[in-house]
């Protein structure tokens, strides 16, 4: 099976360029990179990316005959923003579990969402 | 062929065989909803042939029979379901009608194993507290969804639905039926809900005790299956002991007007020797093994009770122990406070207030109000103990608890 694991962190308690410290990232590099190299090594990975902060988000409505809305910002304005994303394959949810909770990223909610289709599976 | 009322027969046989066969339909054909509804549909035939054609010999072989043909029915019917069928089950379905049930009956060992493995899935920690009491209901207790809302005084849509829901997201998300690598987190989980379903059946008791199922005596009999797939667990014992001293106790539980009785009111005599008898003797075994938990403790607790003849008889000083440890374990106030009251009784009531008085945030509890009322009342300080019991009565919206800390207040 194939399940989406949604990170959702508190952006405010994220490093910013100013409160960053050198040794931190590289710290926090390093788990992303093993974590990323274990995923890849159990045959486990099909995708997974960081994204830019929720304020470069830009918002389409849809209406019947396309948009009918464009927005500045997250659907929600909210201090929980999704950050990133991993769809991976797993036996079970047990097994997805496993892996979602082995994301270096404390203090993170990470919602595990089974894949019903995906057309380029 | 028997005589036995055939519509008792088939309640009995889901009650003792109705979760075994779903556990093990479920693990050969890798579908536990197809499993439970094949069992159901079999339950529903047993129910409309048996009265005419007489109770099989031995019930429990046709269940499993008839609900893997009804299975290998449901997975017929359907192409999409059929493709399923050929990479899950294909010598099930190669053989049309097996001579034999060599593919179906393996060794003892490995049902018992599919069976644990369906205990464990109905308390995954990905289905809510709900689901879980609902499915380990129906699907390890065969209730049918009439008789889990009759014990929950629910509508029965109410039931049907969580089940439902619950069914969709083990097959949705994927939730297996296998052991978990953290076992001893799922058994406790298993505890949990078979404890919440004594509970429920322990406290209404009494209300609309004609045509409630027995809860408690329900959470009883699964809680003796656990026992037998788990049999060296000794929480699992641990639990079936603190459930059997305390149903031991249920016919004194309250007077004939329906109000509670504390424990040293209760008539004694009333209580069922036997089940106080084969109480001790599963929590000897569990404390045998020598991994001690909460639900030893609090059985322990129950077993002093239990044991004293006379409620002057009861064993404080063990209890207060016991409440000691209870407290180390899970950090509970209401344990403490329930210890401070054990060692005012063992060691005097000033013993008792001193331990009172390192309980913390229960200050909007009335049970804490109303142990300092008694503690102060028996260390000679009424002044101090009227003020607490009226303190605990501001506290209680509970009628029955109301008129005993009147009663407490008058007689100062």
């Amino acid at each position: 099976m194939e399940y989406l694991f949604l990170i959702t962190v508190d952006e405010s308690q994220m490093p910013t360029r100013d409160t960053a410290t050198p040794d931190s990232g590289s710290d926090g590099m390093a788990a992303w990179l093993a974590y990323n190299q274990r995923l890849i090594d159990g045959g486990h990975w099909v995708a997974g990316a960081s994204l830019q902060p929720s304020e470069s988000t830009t918002t389409l409505k849809l209406g019947e005959g396309g948009v009918s809305a464009t927005t500045d910002g997250p659907y929600t304005e909210t201090k929980e923003q999704v950050g990133g994303f991993y769809l991976v394959k797993a036996a079970d949810l047990d097994e997805a579990l496993t892996l979602a909770g082995a994301i270096p990223a404390p203090y993170a909610v990470v919602e595990v969402r089974p894949v019903m289709f995906r057309a380029d599976a | 062929m028997t005589h036995a009322d055939p519509a008792d027969a088939v309640t009995l046989l889901a009650r003792e065989e109705g979760g075994r066969v779903t556990a093990i339909l479920a693990a050969r054909f890798g579908d536990l909803d197809l499993a439970d509804e094949a069992v159901q549909e079999a339950l529903v035939e047993a129910v409309a042939t048996w009265p005419e054609r007489g109770v099989p010999d031995n019930p429990a072989a046709w269940l499993l029979t008839v609900a893997r043909n009804k299975a290998l029915d449901r997975l017929r019917r359907t192409t999409s379901a059929a493709r399923r069928t050929r990479a899950l089950a294909p010598d099930l379905l190669e053989r049309d009608r097996p001579a034999d049930e060599r593919g179906l009956m393996v060794d003892d060992e490995t049902v018992a194993d599919e069976h644990l493995r369906l205990v464990l899935l109905c308390c995954h920690p990905a289905l809510n507290r709900d689901a879980q009491v609902a499915l380990t209901l129906r699907l390890v207790g065969g209730l049918t969804t009439t008789e889990i809302a009759a014990g929950y005084l629910v509508p029965e849509p109410t039931i049907t639905q969580r089940i439902v829901r619950a069914k969709r997201k083990i097959r949705t998300a994927g939730i297996p039926l296998a052991v978990p690598a953290a076992l001893d987190e799922r058994v406790d989980a298993v505890l949990q809900v078979l404890y919440l379903v004594f509970n429920e059946g322990y406290l209404s008791r009494g209300t609309d005790a004609v045509t409630r199922v027995d809860l408690a005596d329900e959470a009883i009999r699964l809680t003796r299956l656990v026992r037998t797939l788990l049999p060296e667990a000794a929480e699992v014992a641990g639990l079936l002991a603190l459930e059997l001293f305390q149903r031991a106790r249920f016919a004194t539980r309250v007077d004939a007007e329906g109000t509670i009785l504390r424990l040293e009111e209760q008539d004694r005599r009333l209580w069922d020797t036997d089940l106080v008898d084969e109480g001790n003797r599963v929590l000897a075994q569990a404390i045998a093994a020598a991994r001690p938990g909460p639900y030893q403790l609090q059985a322990v607790i129950a077993a002093e009770h239990a044991n004293a003849r006379t409620a002057a008889d009861t064993d404080w000083s063990t209890i207060a122990t016991a409440y000691g440890q209870l407290a180390v374990i899970t950090g509970s106030p209401v344990v403490r406070l329930n210890q401070a009251v054990a060692v005012g009784m063992a060691d005097g009531p000033l013993a008792g207030l001193a331990l009172l008085d390192r309980v913390e945030g229960l200050a909007e509890y009335h049970l804490l109000h109303a142990a300092y009322g008694d503690l102060n009342a028996r260390a000679g300080r009424p002044d101090q103990a009227r003020v607490a019991f009226e303190r605990a009565l501001a506290l209680t919206d509970n009628p029955a608890e109301q008129s005993l800390l009147r009663s407490r207040i008058a007689g100062l």
